[in-house]
């Protein structure tokens, strides 16, 4: 909350920040407190580059608002996120977003059910970019 | 026939055993494909279509 009141985070597609997805083992924690990136408890193996992928944003957030229903501001990114032929043996369940243009400051952690992947490929499709079902929602009561 | 990237190079898909599966929850659908030889998995991908979001809600505000 208090990076939203220094405006930490600049979505804004061209000339907003860069934010990178990285994945991180089953055994690693990771919750509300995760205030910034780090490499430990992150995935290893082959063709997987510490730090993840950079994030594509096609799409600038999005806000809504008027007098009778509550405002909500949204962002999805506008691709999934891929890694290509890795071979990741130890399980993982979550990618974290993080802000690799503001001190690489956590964003957000979605969680799945744990994988591993042999010598293919891990794509991670992002939910639709609608009010209700954006990656990462802010919104009002 | 096709080629499929294994841990031994690339393969004809008519030599191995494929197996495949999903799960389908609140949270995700998830597919994955792999690829056995002899009893040895040689291959496997996963994607996983996340369904929900990270909300944070604040009241007594809004946006403009």
């Amino acid at each position: 909350m208090g990076e939203l009141m220094t405006a930490t985070h600049n979505f804004t597609t061209g000339t907003g920040n860069t934010f990178k997805a990285a994945l991180f083992l089953a055994s690693a924690t990771y919750n509300a407190s995760t205030t910034a990136y780090s490499t430990t408890g992150e995935v290893t193996g082959t063709n997987y580059t510490a730090g993840g992928v950079t994030i594509t944003n096609g799409t600038s957030p999005t806000a809504t608002n008027s007098s009778t229903t509550a405002g909500v501001a949204y962002w999805t990114p506008t691709a999934s996120f891929t890694y290509t032929n890795v071979t990741l043996t130890t399980a993982f369940d979550a990618v974290l977003i993080y802000n690799s243009s503001a001190s690489n400051k956590a964003v957000s952690v979605h969680t799945f059910g744990s994988q591993t992947v042999t010598a293919g490929t891990f794509t991670l499709t992002m939910p639709s970019n609608t009010t209700t079902t954006a990656l990462i929602r802010l919104a009002t009561t | 026939m096709a080629l499929v990237n294994t841990t031994k190079g690339e393969m004809d898909d008519s030599l191995l055993e494929k197996r495949e599966g999903d799960v389908d929850n609140d949270n995700e659908y998830t597919t994955w494909v792999e690829y056995w030889l002899d009893g040895e998995l040689v291959h496997r991908s996963v994607h996983v279509q996340l369904k929900k979001s990270v909300g944070l809600t604040a009241t007594t505000a809004s946006f403009e």
